[in-house]
């Protein structure tokens, strides 16, 4: 090899192409992103200014001013409620129609029409959701429980789904060589080697549940904290009182989180 | 002069038991060293303790009578620099190409940012060439290493680490992951290595009957401490008991069927 | 004997398992004061009005050039707010990796902050925004960037312990300094992952952006806002049909993206 011909270090191959294609695209929408904002003549530099003040305010002196402490409380459990609620129910309806998606265990024209459907019912958010029954149901408790049903069933049919596609194809075959009929493979064999994985799916979306109870408080009156919180941040404009509420709903967030690193740690040993 | 010495050298994990106690040899230039232990014996930490990945508790280790023991980042990165490595389970970076990952090797020689940017002179892509072709892996100068088989990453594991330039080799388990024939090649390169460049080289065995046939000097190491420390063909069965304790029986067990098989 | 009292045993507890989530739920049930029955009947009540009313008419889709320009401000809004903060998110993660950070207070106080960050809904953070930024796309920008934020820092954490620690290692021994090591082995390694967790943060954005426009009066969700209140339902399905559409696209267009790139 002579001394003079260029070495070619990093090679180009359809992987890096997209990759950086992707990229450069990421930044240049990111750029032109922030001509398309809606100012509403808001000065940027004064709102980070306070910002600074503003969370001083909230998270060194929160206190209490329209609701007592255990009205907070009770309300918190409330919001926990509604996402334990909506995660149950759309774990009872997830399970049953998971079975009909996965591939290895329903003709291929059904997962096709539901795991569809599961991706329509997805791609609303939530808050639509609540909304669109709230117009038959009331704006409400109702309402709020079967719009986030809905969206939890979607996301779970598809998680399951994919849990029980990912188990072993032997365990099946081996059943059905000895005979075993569909309900029995399902209860003998499918459901117990993907139980954990369906309890970790289950317990992601609780977390997720519950932070949408907050926001389903806040923006579909779905009561609980999140409407303490609506208030505080529309009503009473009390920043000190929406700090105790950031408390109240970060100490439950994390501790959850915990549970779930604990759980999934203890899954791996 | 020795190449290398260890005196008195020593690692501690927190409060827990000595991993090395009182680790003291001399290896000179040119020599091909096996280091031999049952599993947690404190192979791969002495091997990390000569090159400061590990940072020892006490003792020192000295390149060419020159103490290693206090360093700066600077020191630190010129001394590694002069010791290549190679790895169990060849720590490349799977997603670039095999000749990135040979370049790799020259990142100890080049300022931050010249490192940052991956900058290498024509000689030094010269040099990666070369060492490829040498190792027969030419051909796959620009696939990812993801592609490959598990003999040729670790050949360009071996490649990385001869870029360097390094006066000695540390090889930690090389062919503990690979098939028979994979494993051969690569302790023949290493022998090659070790023979025509003159680089010594210190390797990190599982298998008792390849450091026989490989190296020159055998150290047997036992929960920390140097057991025996001889040339091959004065080592007996009674001495390999000593180093592997009660699981001494399946290795000689073990000893038979690779005979068998090759 | 012992069989059946392994098979009473396993009953024993996934009954007992049933039993407490049935017991949890109907307490729930109670404390929530949701109306079971009236959950039941509202779904048929729902189905009957959707279908009657709940569809685009020739006079909603005048409305659809407004519709997809408040889109437009969305979906640009979820793309710069999850780039720039999982642009953030990679530096923070770097010193909080237990393979590359430099300090163990540093990586501590890291995942820390985003834990908080991951931790208060992105709703809360557009109620808590509302007092700096009023109702401007400010609001809605930074909640989305604050828990984009906290959550990349964790699976960026997580990435880069799982697929550059072998890497790390090697490239340390050759002696390359710190900046080099990220530049050419952690961040070469990672990138596809990051890349692939921005294209979900992105439709998990749009789905968020959605509420918090609601909340502070900004992009799709404010027109959705809108059409809903002045009980406009033509014009808000069609909204719904249009965030669908675009949802599914991005979706699709990512996993294009993931397929070729991991």
């Amino acid at each position: 090899m002579q001394a003079n011909t260029t070495i070619i270090v990093r090679p180009w191959n359809a992987a890096t192409v997209i990759l950086r294609t992707t990229i450069m695209s990421l930044i240049i929408i990111t750029g032109y992103a922030f001509t398309t904002f809606n100012t509403r003549d808001v000065d940027f530099w004064a709102g980070v200014d306070m910002l600074g003040s503003n969370f001083s305010a909230l998270l060194l002196t929160p206190y209490l001013k329209n609701i007592t402490f255990d009205v907070m409380i009770r309300n918190l459990f409330i919001t926990i409620g509604l996402g334990f609620l909506t995660t149950i129910f759309g774990a009872a309806i997830a399970l049953g129609l998971a079975l009909l998606a996965a591939q290895n265990l329903a003709p291929r024209w059904l997962t096709v029409i539901i795991k569809g459907l599961t991706a329509f019912v997805r791609a609303v958010p939530t808050v639509l959701w609540v909304l669109i029954f709230a117009v038959s149901a009331g704006l409400g408790s109702v309402a709020a429980v079967l719009g986030m049903t809905f969206h939890s069933a979607g996301y779970l049919i598809k998680a399951y789904a994919e849990s029980f596609e990912e188990i072993d194809n032997g365990t099946i075959e081996a059943l059905k060589a000895s005979g075993a009929n569909w309900w029995q493979i399902v209860f003998q064999a499918v459901l117990p080697s993907s139980a954990t994985a369906l309890l970790s799916w289950t317990f992601l979306r609780f977390e997720i549940n519950f932070s949408t109870a907050i926001a389903m408080g806040a923006a579909a009156g779905a009561g609980g904290i999140g409407y303490d919180m609506f208030m505080a941040s529309g009503f009473y404009l009390n920043l000190h009182e929406m700090g105790a509420f950031t408390y109240a709903v970060l100490a439950f967030a994390v501790v959850l989180e915990a549970g779930a690193t604990r759980y999934k740690a203890s899954l791996r040993k | 002069m020795p190449l290398l010495h260890i005196a008195k050298l020593s690692k501690r994990y927190g409060t827990d038991k000595y991993a090395l106690d009182s680790i003291d040899f001399t290896v000179a230039t040119g020599e091909f060293v096996a280091i031999i232990g049952p599993s947690g014996a404190g192979k791969s930490t002495l091997l990390r303790c000569i090159n400061h990945m590990i940072p020892m508790t006490s003792g020192d280790v000295l390149i060419a009578d020159a103490s290693t023991k206090s360093m700066n980042a600077t020191q630190l990165r010129a001394h590694r620099t002069q010791i290549g490595m190679i790895f169990q389970h060849y720590n490349l970076v799977n997603r670039l190409s095999v000749i990135e990952n040979v370049l790799h090797g020259r990142l100890g020689y080049k300022s931050t940012a010249a490192g940052v940017m991956g900058w290498y002179s024509n000689a030094e892509k010269q040099q990666a060439v070369e060492i490829l072709q040498n190792l027969g892996l030419s051909d796959h100068m620009y696939k990812r290493c993801d592609q490959l088989s598990g003999g040729q990453k670790q050949r360009v594991g071996i490649a990385r680490a001869l870029i360097q330039n390094p006066k000695l080799l540390l090889c930690d388990e090389p062919i503990a992951s690979l098939d028979p024939s994979a494993a051969k090649i690569i302790m023949d390169t290493l022998k090659d290595i070790n023979q025509r460049l003159g680089i010594t080289i210190i390797v990190n065995l599982h298998q008792v009957d390849v450091a026989m046939r490989y190296a020159q000097r055998i150290i047997g190491i036992n929960s920390g401490k140097i057991v025996c420390d001889a040339a091959p063909h004065s080592l007996t069965p009674d001495i390999i008991h000593e180093v592997y304790g009660s699981e001494a029986g399946e290795l000689i067990l073990d000893f038979g069927e690779q005979h068998a098989h090759a | 004997m012992h069989t059946l009292d392994f098979f009473t045993k396993k009953r024993l507890s996934f009954g007992l398992f049933v039993v407490v989530l049935l017991g949890l739920t109907y307490v729930t049930i109670i404390f929530t004061e949701y109306n079971v029955a009236k959950g039941f009947t509202s779904i048929p009540k729902a189905i009957r009005w959707a279908t009657t009313n709940f569809y685009p008419d020739a006079a909603s889709l005048k409305k659809l050039p407004s519709i997809l320009l408040k889109l437009r401000d969305t979906v640009m809004m979820s793309v710069a707010s999850a780039t720039i903060a999982s642009a953030c998110a990679f530096f923070v993660a770097i010193f909080g990796a237990q393979t590359t950070r430099i300090n163990v207070w540093f990586s501590v106080f890291a995942r820390g902050i985003a834990t908080i960050f991951r931790n208060i809904d992105v709703s809360a953070w557009a109620l808590i925004l509302l007092f700096s930024f009023g109702q401007s796309s400010f609001t809605g920008y930074f909640a989305l960037f604050f828990v984009t934020f906290g959550f990349m820092v964790r699976v960026l954490i997580e990435t880069i312990d799982e697929v550059s620690t072998d890497s790390v290692e090697a490239l340390r021994a050759t002696g390359a300094s710190y900046f080099a090591i990220i530049a050419q082995s952690v961040v070469p390694s990672c990138l596809p992952q990051l890349v692939s967790w921005v294209l979900f943060m992105i439709e998990t954005n749009i789905r968020s952006a959605t509420l918090v426009g609601i909340l502070t009066g900004t992009g799709i969700g404010y027109s959705f806002d809108i059409y809903y209140k002045s009980l406009n339902y033509h014009a808000a399905s069609l909204v719904i049909i249009v965030i669908v559409i675009s949802v599914l696209a991005i979706e699709a267009v990512s996993n294009w993206i993931r397929r070729a790139v991991l």
